[in-house]
């Protein structure tokens, strides 16, 4: 096994949803891959742009085989110069093409930052000129990788007028999540988990079952305490939910799916319905996703609360590689139940 | 290239407008009724028209700051430029983007420029992929300067355009200064356009206050990249006649280099070219000032008259609908 197969001892298997439709199992991987051919099948203007992403079918595989049914026009490997490949995308979307640009991992990214936060994100409000572009970055930790392969750069861009990011935690809304990013007028920085890619399957609605950038998924309802996360946290956050259960606890787990714009009215529900809330994610801690939403319910939902909006993120460190230290860097199940219990308890 | 009589005429009306929007600027500067910042492109009146002319319609370019010029003759009346400057509703960023910056409009082919030189080439060579994917025989052209090309997005852009062969032309104004910085401590090589070749694409050396020089130059250039051959690297010897912008004095420049590009004053040698060839009186030359300032000065009126944007609209066009 290497880091760009992933960690998949075990593969976690999501239920089938309730609603009708024609729905297929895939993993998260064959999840984002379906969304690209989706929309490339539908709208001729989708273009894809990255390193190796052709007859290679990129680091990770997510593009693989696209080439073969959309050819080197839509499905273009570049030179390794994301800076170039970020204004580049930015071009083709001032002609009417809709760019899906992937970064090899997210970490790469800060390389064409100039172009995301100066120009991409202020194009619109300084002269009126919508930037529609995907940027695919595959995040996060987990996989052994080290500190270049590994980081969860959101917040980088949650902070940035202008840009909307989406983080899906599961197959369907890696799909539809991908839809929606791919046909909005604004440029969306879409964070695929690499941990997730092969981990995690899960039942896909057919056809155009787009998700809605902005609207949290509550993965599951409970009254004494809301676990608000998003990304491979979301799993981590259900087994922990499901454990505490078994010792006599009701706890929710809100998945945010979208950093930028935040679901407020989800977050503050969770917080004034439970009245205790723990936000975990695997980013470093200061200036975070996770204290965005700390401040939110402080200011809407102070008067429900019965214990301290606690956090449970990354601390302020590169991600290292060794195991002993990378798994005290990523929060998991067992740093998650003592957070919750701590809570529990206050 | 055959350099007619119409052509440079319609040159000469170009080039005093922007000579005189130019000037008119620096006034209301003077007057504080431009606040901020004002740079003026005196010097680069030649390349920025002459460049931009040998484009067609439906092409796109890039113009930076220093190139008036390339606004007015792609279409941007001077009304929306001096409301832009003087921060009105009206202005072409609507008051969102200050002086030169911001004032893309694509409807005219025009790249609103961002700060951060010389992002504007890399968004143009996208443009020009498009133009390739799509088949259409359209050509983008952009403009960076002798700062610009130190950084490291011209390497990758340049590289970039040749690796794809995209229909795009790189106009590189090498004014000699990049704010106080010479050019010995920008680059050790004499001629920027020398880079081309490590790119494997054409590089030019014209002599940029040479209306005509330039124009031909790019003509060709323009020419090969619609019929499929590729981008170019035209470099265009100028001087920055101005501080870098208004409030710099340029003490840091030697009084003979500006005395040595007086003497090239690119509107002064498109005149004399006129008056050679039978084109250009002083009284025709008196009549065409006349009307340019009076252009100015109802476009001067146009922007004053405009109302600022509404405080409260400060948050509105951040995202496309
Ligand atoms: C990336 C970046 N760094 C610094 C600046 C500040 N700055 C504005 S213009 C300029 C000099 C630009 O020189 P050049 O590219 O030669 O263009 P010129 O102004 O001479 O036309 C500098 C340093 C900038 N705009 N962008
Ligand atoms: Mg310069």
């Amino acid at each position: 096994m290497t880091w760009d197969q992933g960690l998949h001892g075990a593969v976690v298997s999501l239920d089938a949803p309730a609603a009708g439709g024609v729905t297929r199992e895939l993993t998260y991987l064959e999840a984002i891959r379906d969304g690209m051919r989706f929309m490339m099948r539908q709208d001729p203007a989708v273009v894809l742009m990255g390193e190796d992403i052709g007859v290679y079918g990129g680091a990770f595989k997510v593009t693989q085989g696209l080439i073969d049914e959309f050819g080197a026009d839509r499905v273009i490997d570049t030179p390794m110069a994301e800076l170039a490949m970020i204004y580049a995308a930015i071009g083709l979307s001032f002609q009417g093409i809709r760019p899906v640009v992937e970064m090899q991992f997210a970490d790469f990214i800060s390389t064409g930052f100039d172009a995301i936060v100066q120009f991409a994100a202020t194009n619109h409000y300084r002269w009126g000129q919508p930037v529609p572009m995907t940027i695919r970055a595959p995040g996060a930790g987990g996989l052994r990788a080290g500190p270049f392969h590994s980081q969860s750069n959101e917040a980088w861009f949650v902070h940035t007028p202008g840009l909307k990011v989406v983080a899906p935690s599961t197959p369907a809304d890696a799909r539809g999540l991908l839809i929606s990013a791919i046909r909005d007028p604004n440029p969306v920085i879409y964070y695929e988990t690499k941990y997730l890619y092969r981990s995690l399957k899960g039942p896909v609605p057919d056809g155009d079952q787009a998700v809605p950038i902005g609207q949290a998924a509550l993965r599951r309802t409970g009254e004494e305490l809301a676990l608000i996360t998003y990304g491979a946290m979301v799993q981590e956050c259900l087994n922990a939910a499901a454990t505490l259960e078994r010792e006599g606890h009701s706890v929710e787990v809100l998945d945010l799916r979208t950093l930028k714009p935040l679901d407020e009215a989800a977050i503050l529900a969770s917080a004034r319905k439970t009245g205790k809330v723990l936000i975990v994610h695997e980013a470093n801690r200061t200036c975070g996703v996770g204290s965005e939403v700390a401040a939110l319910i402080a200011a809407g939902a102070f008067e429900y609360l019965d214990g301290p909006i606690s956090r449970l993120a990354g601390p302020d460190t590169p991600v290292p590689y060794s195991p002993p230290l990378e798994d005290v860097h990523r929060p998991a199940a067992q740093a998650i139940l003592r957070a919750a219990r701590d809570l529990l308890a206050y | 290239m055959e350099l007619t009589d119409n052509l440079l005429r319609e040159a000469h009306y170009w080039m005093r407008l922007t000579r005189a929007l130019d000037d008119r600027g620096t006034f209301l500067h003077k007057q504080s009724r431009i606040i901020g910042g004002f740079f003026s492109q005196i010097g680069h009146e030649a390349i920025s028209v002459a460049a931009a002319m040998t484009l067609e319609r439906d092409d796109v370019c890039a113009p930076m700051h220093r190139d008036l010029g390339a606004y007015l003759v792609r279409g941007m009346h001077p009304r929306r430029i001096l409301a832009q400057f003087l921060g009105r509703a009206t202005g072409v960023s609507g008051g969102r983007d200050a002086n030169m910056h911001g004032m893309g409009d694509m409807s005219l082919g025009i790249i609103g420029f961002i700060s951060h030189l010389p992002a504007s080439i890399g968004v143009t060579a996208g443009v020009a992929q498009a133009f390739k994917l799509k088949g259409e025989p359209r050509v983008a052209l952009a403009f960076f300067g002798d700062g610009g090309a130190s950084q490291g997005l011209a390497h990758e852009t340049l590289n970039w355009a040749a690796v794809f062969q995209l229909p795009v032309v790189f106009i590189c104004e090498n004014n000699q200064y990049a704010y106080s910085t010479p050019l010995t401590r920008q680059m050790r090589i004499e001629h920027i356009a020398d880079r081309a070749a490590g790119y494997g694409m054409p590089g030019l050396v014209v002599d940029g206050n040479d209306f005509g020089a330039v124009y031909q130059a790019t003509y060709e250039a323009v020419a090969r990249a619609r019929a499929g051959g590729g981008p170019t690297l035209i470099e265009g010897k100028t001087m920055r006649m101005r501080g870098h912008a208004i409030h710099d004095n340029m003490a840091y420049v030697p009084p003979e280099l500006l005395a040595t590009w007086s003497a090239r004053d690119p509107l002064v040698r498109l005149e004399l070219l006129l008056r050679e060839r039978g084109l250009l009186t002083n009284t025709s030359l008196e009549e065409l000032r006349t009307r340019i300032e009076h252009e100015l000065d109802e476009a001067q009126a146009f922007a004053e008259a405009s109302p600022y944007p509404e405080g409260s609209s400060v948050t509105e066009r951040v995202y496309a609908q």
